[in-house]
C-alpha cells in the first residue's frame, strides 16, 4: 500500500506501477509530461526501456543531481534531466519522423476524454479564455506504434472521462489501446470498451456506472 | 577564403526588415538564441512573423521580443510555459495573431520548406481542430492531411561551435529547432560560444553544413533565459 491509497482502487503510484508491467524489454517509449512519467519508476527490475523525449532526446534518464543540471538538457515538460549511456541527440525533425514514422513502441499519455471508439480528447477544453497548446501531442498518437492513456477514472467533479463520443477538441481519432485509470484496465476494441482487469474494491455495476459508453465484461 | 563572422550581434541583424518572417530556435530556453534578439529588439523592426515552438518566458529573450510590440503574427506548437504572462496578455487582448500548429508538423513544415518541398500529406491532426478547412486525401486507406512547408526572410539560432565555413555542432537537447530552421532561413544566423578556423571541426561530427550558415556571430558566454528570470532581468 503506497502513502496516498485511496478507499478502493488504485493510487496514481499504483496506475502507473500496473501500466509499467505491461511495457516488454526494449521497447522505445515516450511518456507524457506529469502522471505518465511516474511509470518511469515502477518499469520491473531486469527491463531496460529506452526513454524518448520529442525536444531531441532517446536515453534520457532521471533528473540531475542537485546542482549537476544543464540548463540545455531538458525534457519535453523542459525539466532539467540526464543522458544514459547509449543516448543520442538529434534535431527536431528526426525526433518526429521517430514519432510519425512508427519507430516508437508506445506513447503514455493523460487524457481529458477518451470516446470508445479510442478518440482522445487531452489538449484543450476548447474554453474562449484559454491559451490554445498542443505541443507533440497529435503526432505522438498519430505516429506511434500503441497509445496507452493513464488517468483518473473520473475527473475531480465527478465528471465521467470514458465516454462514447468526446465533446472537447480531438487530440486523434480512433487512437487509443488501452487505458489505465484508478479503477480499472480498459481496451478500447472495434466493439467498443473491453474491461481488462478491475482496480481492488471496484466491481463491473461501479466501473459501469463511472463510464459513459457500455463496457464489455473481461474475457474469462 | 571564406570567413563568415560578422562583429557583433548588432551588425548580424541590421536588414532585417519590417514585416519579415523571421524564425527563432529553442525549445523553451534550450538553444535560444538570446543574445541575437536582445540585437533584434534594439534594431527596431516591427511587424514580425515569428515561427519559433514557444512563446518564451519572463521578460527577456523572446518574450521581450513579443512585449516590445514587434511581433504580428507567430507560428508556434506550444505557446504556454512556466513563467509565461507576455504572450497570454496580448493574446486575450487580440494584439497578436497565433497560428497553432502540432510541433512534429511545424518541425516537418520547417524541414520541407528548406528542402525545396512546397507541401506534404500526414495523418497528424486529422479530425481534430487544427485540420479544419485544409485539403485531406486518402493514401493506403488513411486519412491525412495537406501541410505546406514554410521559409523564412532570417532565422536566429544558437550553436555550441562554429568553423569559419559556417559548419555547426550544438550542445544536448539545445539542437532542437535549429537545423531544420537553418535550412529553411533565406539568411541564417548563428550564435555560438566557440569559432574555430576551417579544418577545426571533425567533418563526420558537423550536425549543419555551412553551405545553410550565413552568418556567425562569437558570443562568448551567451545568458541563458531560466537565469536571467531568476535575477529579475527584463530586456530592453
Amino acid at each position: 500500500m503506497t502513502k496516498d491509497a485511496p478507499a478502493i482502487g488504485w493510487s496514481r503510484d499504483d496506475i502507473a506501477r500496473r501500466l509499467a508491467r505491461d511495457i516488454p524489454n526494449g521497447w522505445y517509449v515516450n511518456l507524457g509530461i506529469g502522471i505518465p512519467e511516474l511509470v518511469a519508476r515502477f518499469v520491473p527490475e531486469g527491463r531496460t526501456l529506452v526513454y524518448h523525449t520529442e525536444n531531441g532526446l532517446l536515453g534520457m534518464g532521471p533528473s540531475p543531481a542537485a546542482g549537476k543540471g544543464d540548463p540545455e538538457l531538458i525534457n519535453a515538460g523542459k525539466r532539467q534531466v540526464t543522458a544514459l549511456a547509449g543516448a543520442s541527440f538529434f534535431d527536431q525533425a528526426t525526433s518526429f519522423a521517430m514519432i510519425r514514422g512508427g519507430h516508437l513502441d508506445l506513447s503514455v499519455l493523460g487524457a481529458l476524454q477518451v470516446a470508445s471508439n479510442g478518440d482522445l480528447a487531452n489538449w484543450s477544453t476548447g474554453g474562449s479564455d484559454a491559451i490554445p497548446a498542443v505541443g507533440g501531442a497529435m503526432d505522438l498518437v498519430a505516429g506511434v506504434k500503441r497509445v496507452f492513456v493513464i488517468t483518473q477514472h473520473v475527473t475531480k467533479e465527478g465528471e465521467h472521462k470514458l465516454v462514447e463520443r468526446c465533446t472537447y477538441p480531438l487530440t486523434g481519432c480512433g487512437v487509443v489501446n488501452r487505458i489505465y485509470s484508478d479503477l480499472a484496465v480498459v481496451d478500447v476494441t472495434p466493439d467498443g470498451f473491453r474491461v481488462v482487469e478491475l482496480a481492488p474494491g471496484v466491481d463491473f455495476a461501479f466501473l459501469q456506472k463511472n463510464t459513459s459508453a457500455p463496457l464489455l465484461a473481461p474475457i474469462s | 577564403m571564406i570567413d563568415k563572422r560578422v562583429a557583433n550581434a548588432h551588425a548580424a541583424v541590421a536588414d532585417v526588415f519590417d514585416g519579415a518572417t523571421v524564425m527563432i530556435g529553442g525549445f523553451g530556453e534550450a538553444g535560444s538564441p538570446i543574445e541575437l534578439i536582445h540585437a533584434l529588439i534594439d534594431q527596431g523592426a516591427s511587424r514580425l512573423v515569428v515561427i519559433s515552438n514557444n512563446t518564451g518566458s519572463g521578460e527577456v529573450g523572446l518574450a521581450a521580443l513579443l512585449k516590445a510590440g514587434r511581433v504580428a503574427k507567430v507560428v508556434c506548437s506550444f505557446p504556454r510555459t512556466a513563467n509565461s504572462t507576455v504572450f497570454p496578455e496580448l493574446y486575450r487582448r487580440g494584439e497578436i495573431e497565433l497560428e497553432l500548429v502540432p510541433q512534429g508538423t511545424l518541425a516537418e513544415r520547417i524541414r520541407a520548406g528548406g528542402a525545396g518541398i512546397p507541401a506534404f500529406f500526414t495523418p497528424t491532426a486529422v479530425g481534430t481542430p487544427l485540420a479544419q478547412g485544409k485539403e485531406h486525401r486518402v493514401f493506403n486507406g488513411r486519412e491525412h492531411v495537406l501541410e505546406h512547408g514554410i521559409r523564412a526572410d532570417f532565422t536566429l539560432i544558437k550553436g555550441r561551435t562554429a568553423d569559419t565555413h559556417g559548419n555547426v555542432v550544438y550542445h544536448a537537447t539545445a539542437r532542437n529547432f535549429a537545423p531544420p530552421m537553418a535550412m529553411a532561413g533565406t539568411v541564417t544566423i548563428v550564435q555560438v560560444a566557440e569559432v574555430v578556423d576551417a579544418g577545426g571541426l571533425d567533418p563526420e561530427s558537423v550536425v549543419t553544413q555551412g553551405i545553410f550558415v550565413d552568418r556567425i556571430v562569437h558570443i562568448p558566454s551567451p545568458a541563458q533565459e531560466s537565469e536571467l528570470i531568476a535575477s529579475g532581468a527584463s530586456y530592453p
